[in-house]
């Protein structure tokens, strides 16, 4: 991984029109990744040139450095600890890997059924009781290993970071689109949302059709948008930018336009963004929420309202009880 | 005009449907033709439609399965056609969601399903030394249930509309309001058919393994494959209840208007997912376990070696089905269950790897020390051993709670499961009749083929789905029929597509290979060409109808093994004066026309055509009844019949 490396910090941002069909990200061709990498270290070399392409695609492949390799570029706290979590795991993993395929190649190669072979053949040996030891303390000692900070960061990801004030935003999948309800400022949007960096955002999930899961690969993993539940999920982000989410579970015939962006702006921008909405654009009128509710994929919209009732609180009958991040935290 | 509009929506008039319907029709008339030609209507009744001989039971399991692998692969080429490029016009939505929903679900249920059920049938009661299952019948009527619920299943593309909604069918998409048509009516009664058979063929299994062993066969002299087998048919009996019950309630909330998981009137979608998982964790593990158990056979014979590790093999396959029970939730971190029990969920899955890293080791140690012959089983023993560390390995990562979050329902758990049941599943049940096929069909099956299919198929395999876990670190997420270029994906999955067709190639070689080898193969007229280890190989190849012509006594492990070295050449003969007339059960059409009224009753549940469902129902009570009163359901072979088919067999002592 070379997440520390400054080519392959670059977010994926772009100025994408904001249709749900579209992730607004700019490609980089992978080539370029490499060149980048070369230039800097000074040295182009003619014929390792021609190569590029080729070396910069096994590279991608192999590093994940490509800035589309959403997952390996967090840019929220959230992110960075589950990756952080994976690339921990990923480490004993790997060795356990190359450990085994040695052991094996060398079983192989040295035992072949080969005329002169000369190497031991013992075809009674049913077992060692002290290799087999061993082959249960590794496992053990390495499940170990993963499984104390898997533990400790899902616990820790479980509450929101104290003394600082979330912003709520309640998130309905509908039958193809997203809508995103802001309850401080009363404005909602459709397939689109805009944050303040640096502060922990909540969002409230439920789904008023079938389940999807809301995910924001760049700011932290996926939760299940599910009807009659209410399900929080706090994610942060810190560096401005526009990032695209989707839903990664299978909601019918429009659900490969599940997709949503989110412009992350700095608070000043986001004040700024919430009043011109609550000033220029129209609110939602309750015909507008029906035709949400028809299946169908939309763009994206704003309004400076919503109707009461269309998005379902807790006295409703929904739980916030139970959720992964729990909300409020307790002490 | 109604009925017509029923049964043929716009979604099975396509013209790829249409061309289907068009060589299926063909075929079926090919096959009419030749069966009349060849005046083959009888031995098809006689020999195969109401045998009870668990040897051709398996055999007929095989066809099954490798049709649908057959069927369940073009599923896949068309799904990695679409997805080759972005944007594709290839496939429309509707047509791409029916064919990954149709694709999963027939590669679980009826291709590895059947293809493990094969080879139980093929060689259990060979290894263990009996003469039959506990219940053969019930393993015909296994089978039939089996096979009619298959066809159920794959006549919803010509008639009524495939299911949609994914062969995990969540709801509450598959309830009727958001999911009209009959498509997944087909999904439900299909899959609760074929779980009858397959609850039968648990039940049988375990009978027969812990009550029809050789004399001196205790538990811990067991094959691993008979180990595996039995553990396998244990979970089934524990696992299947379970998504019967998921499946049931969602029948009837579809067809009866119930609400167990709708929106309204207080359905609970999220029960549904627990139900199903509750199933469906065992289920990779009731599949795997066997092909461990091949692994073990297949390394030891080929490393001419005992087993590395016997008591802790047996140990692990143990461990391995206790904590299946207990993992299910790591299918759903992201529903919101706290981070307590994912917590615990988390760590009891990771906990999985030891005992299978104990297997891993025991395998590579079986090896060490042996003689290791390169055969086409061998060869897919090895492909396994780095394939399922990869997936392992993956797997892990996939357990570690906080990944997961980033992990979930992306391409890269698309690519673990693959990574899991084909580099274990189907590695391990080609391995397995690869090592077996001699001993089902008396010939051997070419090795020079058998290693283009191999290398085609292994080859394939990784790049197909290597750069899936790729895709999955890119962003995307399973069941996308379309994705843009901007996302960056577009080479990985072609990449991918272009591997799966090599898959495919590997498939068509290893067709190939078994008509070629039918034809022209080397027969098997040992009846132990790989030097083996267990009973089976003291048999003829086929093994005769009654299997042993005298039960044999067990004093070891590897009793086959062990006879051989103590006796040599006349360990498998015997004197005339030990043979005695055997009872042998009775051919019987009960089975198959269980099966035919199961599937009347399925059809009629489908498009709720009760009458029709009632006679399909009645019929089965009836025929249960017929089956109960029949105390005519053993005959003896003759002493004379076992000697000749004996000292044809060159089985007699002089």
């Amino acid at each position: 991984m070379c997440r520390g490396g400054a080519h392959c910090e670059k977010p994926l941002r772009g100025r994408g029109e904001p249709v749900a069909d579209r992730p607004s990200g700019r490609r980089r061709p992978s080539a370029g990744t490499a060149a980048d990498r070369n230039s800097r270290t000074g040295r182009p070399g003619r014929s390792f040139a021609r190569l590029l392409p080729a070396v910069a695609t096994a590279a991608a492949l192999l590093t994940g450095c490509g800035p589309h390799y959403v997952v390996l570029h967090p840019v929220g706290p959230v992110a960075k600890s589950e990756l952080h979590a994976v690339e921990m795991a990923s480490i004993p993993m790997a060795a356990v890997f190359l450990f085994v395929v040695t052991l094996f190649v060398i079983a192989v190669l040295r035992f072949r059924d080969r005329p002169g072979n000369t190497a031991p053949y013992l075809p009674d040996w049913e077992g060692s009781r002290r290799l087999e030891i061993v082959w249960f303390a590794i496992p053990i000692l390495i499940i170990a290993f993963i499984a104390i900070p898997t533990v400790r960061t899902t616990f820790a990801l479980d509450r929101l970071p104290p003394a600082q004030d979330p912003l709520v935003v309640d998130v309905t999948s509908l039958d193809w689109k997203w809508l995103f309800q802001y309850p401080s400022a009363q404005i909602a949007t459709v397939d689109y949302l805009k944050v303040p960096t640096g502060r922990p955002i909540l969002f409230e999930l439920t789904a008023n059709g079938p389940m999807n899961t809301f995910w924001l690969p760049q700011l932290g993993g996926m939760e299940y948008t599910m009807p009659g539940r209410l399900l929080p999920l706090w994610l942060q982000v810190d560096k401005p930018g526009q990032y695209w989410g989707r839903s990664g579970n299978f909601s019918g015939v429009g659900f490969a336009h599940m997709q949503f962006h989110l412009d992350a702006v700095s608070p000043a921008a986001f004040t700024a963004w919430v009043a011109g909405v609550r000033q220029g654009d129209p609110p939602m009128t309750a015909a507008d929420y029906q035709g949400l509710l028809k299946p169908a994929v939309v763009g994206v919209e704003t309004y400076s309202g919503y109707p009461a009732g269309s998005f379902p609180t807790a006295t409703h009958g929904f739980t916030l009880a139970g959720g992964m991040y729990t909300y409020p935290p307790s002490s | 005009m109604s009925l017509l509009a029923q049964l043929f929506p716009p979604g099975v008039l396509r013209p790829m449907e249409l061309g289907s319907d068009g060589l299926i029709l063909l075929t079926v008339a090919g096959l009419l033709f030749v069966l009349t030609r060849y005046r083959k209507w009888g031995w098809l009744w006689r020999e195969w439609v109401t045998t009870v001989d668990h040897k051709k039971i398996g055999v007929m399991y095989l066809v099954a399965s490798l049709v649908m692998l057959f069927r369940g692969g073009v599923d896949a080429l068309l799904l990695r056609t679409q997805l080759a490029a972005p944007g594709s016009t290839f496939l429309g939505p509707e047509h791409y969601d029916e064919i990954f929903t149709t694709h999963g679900t027939i590669m679980v249920f009826f291709m590895a399903m059947p293809l493990m059920f094969a080879l139980y049938n093929a060689v259990i009661p060979l290894m263990i030394g009996a003469r039959d299952v506990a219940f053969p019948r019930l393993n015909a009527i296994s089978f039939w249930v089996f096979a009619f619920a298959g066809i159920l299943f794959n006549i919803s593309f010509v008639v009524g509309g495939s299911p949609n909604a994914g062969w995990t069918a969540y709801a509450p998409l598959t309830e009727r309001a958001f999911n009209p048509g009959v498509g997944e009516n087909y999904y439900l009664l299909a899959l609760l058919i074929s779980g009858i058979g397959t609850l039968a063929s648990g039940i049988n299994f375990l009978a027969t393994i812990l009550g029809m062993r050789a004399r001196g066969m205790t538990l811990m002299k067991m094959p691993l494959f008979v180990w595996s087998a039995l553990v396998s048919s244990a979970l089934i009996l524990f696992a299947f209840p379970a998504l019967t019950v998921a499946l049931g309630l969602t029948m009837l909330d579809r067809l009866f208007g119930s609400s167990f998981f709708t929106l309204t009137a207080g359905g609970m979608p999220m029960m549904y997912v627990n139900l199903f998982w509750i199933w469906g964790h065992p289920e990779v593990y009731l599949l795997v376990l066997p092909a461990f158990g091949i692994f073990s056979e297949v390394v030891s014979t080929f490393s001419r070696k005992t087993l590395f590790g016997y008591p802790s093999m047996v140990g692990s396959l143990l461990a391995i089905t206790l904590l299946s029970f207990g993992v299910w939730v790591h299918h759903f971190f992201t529903m919101g269950a706290g981070a307590a029990v994912n917590a615990f969920f988390g760590v009891s899955t990771m906990l999985i790897a030891i005992p299978t890293g104990v297997k891993i080791f025991n395998w590579i140690l079986t090896m060490w020390g042996g003689r290791v012959r390169m055969t086409v089983a061998m060869l897919w023993q090895m492909a396994f051993i780095p394939t399922f560390v990869v997936g392992g390995a993956t797997g892990v990562l996939l357990a570690v709670v906080p990944g997961d979050y980033q992990f979930h329902n992306s391409y890269f758990m698309v690519a673990h499961f693959h990574n899991m049941l084909i580099g274990g599943v189907v590695f391990g049940f080609l391995s397995g009749l690869y090592y077996w096929w001699p001993k089902m069909f008396g010939y051997m099956l070419d090795e020079r083929q058998g290693r283009w299919a191999f290398w085609l198929f292994f080859i394939g395999f990784w790049v197909t789905f290597m750069p899936q876990y790729f895709l999955g670190l890119e962003g995307m997420t399973r069941r996308m029929y379309t994705y843009s270029a901007g996302f960056g994906w577009t080479t990985l999955n072609q990449i991918s597509t272009l591997g799966a067709y090599v898959m495919g190639a590997g498939f068509l070689v290893l067709v190939y290979n078994i008509v070629w080898s039918m034809l022209r193969g080397e027969r098997d007229v040992t009846g132990d060409p790989w030097d083996g280890r267990t009973l089976e190989w003291s048999l003829p190849s086929p093994a005769p109808e009654y299997n042993f012509a005298r039960l044999p006594t067990v004093t070891e492990r590897d009793a086959w093994w062990h006879a051989k070295r103590e006796g040599g050449a006349v360990a498998a003969q015997w004197r005339a004066r030990e043979i005695e007339p055997i009872a042998m059960p009775r051919p019987t059409a009960v089975p198959f026309f269980i099966g035919l009224a199961f599937f009347l009753a399925g059809a009629g549940m489908v498009f709720s055509w009760w009458v029709v469902a009632a006679v399909g129902f009645a019929g089965v009570v009836a025929l249960l009844v017929r089956g109960w009163f029949d105390d005519q359901d053993h005959e003896e072979l003759s002493r004379d019949a076992v000697l000749r088919v004996e000292a044809a067999a060159g089985r007699l002592q002089a």
